[in-house]
């Protein structure tokens, strides 16, 4: 939703369908292959660059909902105070931490059970329906559910487990918040990146396969050399999917922890809800989503440029 | 890929046990929205129990109906507003491409990474101005953006895979565009725009964060689930309960199409 627009990333052409000649078309012509594009594109930045724009507007302003509404400009002391809220940083950290721990827990899990499922054994149809099915669940629904048959020490499954085998129940969500947070967004996205990596895994050239195994490299040399490689892509992929959704979690945090104990879940998506829908402090709350909108910037524009890459590769094979 | 008896059954139990690891709290969770709270809340799971619908009926009787309406009315409304604006959208980034297609495309995709929470107050003032606050309506055009890009990515890989050949053909014969659209273009890429639309369709119903913030009272399912949060220590059954119900269709859904949906979710990125 923002300037990156036109980010000066995709050199390549569009595979495929003869895009050098759009480079000479006449002018009629080029309007007339825009024509189509033209709703979806106008919907797109009405929606996603308007709102930014208000932001900064906003985030110039002092704005408190509960101290009367709107009351001019403050000279950027939004900003000043966003940057010495540790709080502010601190969620920052929770973002990274969150998505870049849970999405490459998810991809691990993702490719060991893939490589399982891989092969063919009794039920492996069944048990594949099964695994991908916490991704389809709905988020908010299996949220409440882990919240109190999970994760209590006392009612939880995780609780009756560890006193079975003689260990003393976890309370999960007051000491370990972010872990049991992690764990179930982990939960969540496994069975994704499981679906990509099964894709990925089917598509491996079986006569590579077949050639190292009779020159008798093991298993483990024909992950790393045949297996991986070709699963680059894949891998990227499932990657940046998976980041761009965990960077915005929301719900989960919501009503598992509710950001806490003391701020120790919160995002810089939950900050920002705290500080417009429940402090009211909507000139506070727009200078730390310019702030994040900075942020997610240099993150985002290596990952484009990243998947640019994926494209181009694909283009040359 | 490994002939030894002794790894292939390895490979089998690691098979199995992982994939139920990952239901197993789902399977957990059906099977408590059949217990009463107090079974439910007991420190050891009971396995054996006389089964109870009272959970469903509660849920019945909270007024579950009306955000099972609203649900269903914010994904096909956006459901279907997304492919009539990303099929057009796919066709002119893809079969005639515009001048500078590629960045079209990325600047689409940049969209769904930028943080929505930098995006809310704005939205949140302009839908108060124009009284759309707790309304179906502003569900369904936030459902339409958060969707929009992913179909027109999904979509444009599918058109990608229409052998040139084919509407050269068409050309030749003197189809127009709008003819090859509709009687090449569309018949192949059905099955793609099926998947498309259910992932749309799934990611509508999921949607958390719109709903809890532009609405209130006439909202979709996930706030519905909230209330909940109300009942204090015990509520997993009743939580349970209605999780299941919500969720059952788009995990069938989710079933049936998981095929079609990995090739769209690869967005022609990688074949």
């Amino acid at each position: 939703m923002s300037a990156v627009a036109e980010a000066p990333l995709s050199r390549t052409e569009a595979p495929g369908r003869a895009p050098r000649s759009a480079r000479t078309l006449s002018r009629r012509e080029r309007w007339q292959r825009r024509g189509p594009l033209l709703p979806a594109l106008v919907f797109t930045l009405i929606l996603t660059q308007i709102p930014f724009v208000l932001t900064i507007w906003y985030s110039l302003q002092r704005w408190n909902l509960l101290s009367g509404g709107r009351k001019g400009f403050n000279r950027g002391s939004n900003f000043v105070d966003a940057f010495n809220d540790p709080i502010f940083w601190r969620s920052a950290v929770n973002t990274v931490l969150i998505a870049g721990v849970a999405s490459v827990a998810s991809i691990v899990i993702g490719l060991l059970l893939a490589m399982a499922l891989n092969s063919t054994f009794p039920g492996r149809g069944i048990a594949r329906t099964l695994a991908i099915t916490p991704f389809f669940a709905m988020p908010v629904a299996v949220t409440l559910f882990w919240r109190s048959a999970m994760f209590d020490p006392t009612f939880g499954l995780f609780g009756f487990i560890s006193r079975s085998v003689g260990l003393p129940s976890v309370a999960w969500l007051s000491d370990y918040p972010l872990v049991a947070l992690i764990i179930l967004l982990t939960w969540r996205f496994a069975p994704f990146a499981l679906l990509i990596m099964l894709a990925g895994l089917q598509s491996v050239p079986q006569d590579q396969v077949e050639a190292a195994e009779v020159d008798g490299a093991g298993v483990l040399l024909r992950f790393r050399y045949i297996l991986l490689p070709h699963l680059r892509p894949f891998i990227e992929l499932a990657a940046l999917l998976l980041a761009m959704n965990l960077i915005q979690t929301f719900g989960e945090i919501a009503l598992l922890t509710a950001g806490g104990p003391a701020y120790g879940t919160t995002n810089i998506t939950y900050y920002i809800y705290l500080r417009a829908f429940s402090a009211f402090d909507f000139g506070s709350a727009s200078a730390l989503g310019v702030v994040s909108l900075v942020l997610t910037i240099a993150l985002v524009l290596p990952a484009l440029r990243l998947l640019s890459g994926i494209f181009q590769a694909e283009g040359r094979r | 890929m490994n002939s030894k008896p002794r790894q292939r059954v390895a490979v089998a139990v690691v098979g199995w046990v992982g994939s139920l690891m990952l239901f197993l709290p789902i399977g957990f969770m059906a099977l408590k929205s059949f217990q009463t709270e107090v079974v439910a809340a007991a420190p050891t799971p009971a396995l054996v129990f006389s089964p109870t619908l009272d959970n469903y009926a509660d849920a019945v009787q909270a007024g579950i109906g009306p955000y099972i309406v609203n649900s269903l009315v914010v994904l096909v409304a956006s459901t279907l507003v997304v492919l009539v604006l990303a099929v057009p959208a796919a066709y002119a980034l893809s079969i005639r491409p515009v001048v500078k297609s590629q960045d079209t495309l990325f600047f689409f995709i940049s969209t769904k990474m930028m943080p929505i929470a930098a995006g809310i107050i704005p939205i949140y003032v302009v839908a108060s101005n124009l009284g759309l606050l707790n309304t179906i309506t502003v569900l369904v055009i936030m459902h339409i953006g958060m969707n929009l890009p992913l179909a027109i990515w999904m979509i444009r890989s599918f058109m990608q895979e229409i052998p040139g050949e084919v509407l050269e053909a068409a050309a030749i014969d003197g189809a127009s565009g709008g003819r090859a659209m509709r009687s090449i273009i569309l018949p192949l890429v059905r099955p793609g725009l099926a998947s498309t639309a259910l992932l749309c369709a799934v990611f509508s119903w999921n949607e958390y964060f719109f709903a809890v913030n532009l609405t209130t009272s006439t909202s979709t399912l996930p706030l519905f689930l909230q209330k909940f949060l109300s009942f204090g220590e015990l509520y997993t059954a009743h939580v349970a309960a209605v999780a299941t119900l919500v969720s059952l269709p788009v995990v069938v859904a989710g079933w049936m199409a998981q095929k079609s949906l990995v090739r769209g979710l690869l967005f022609g990125a990688v074949k």
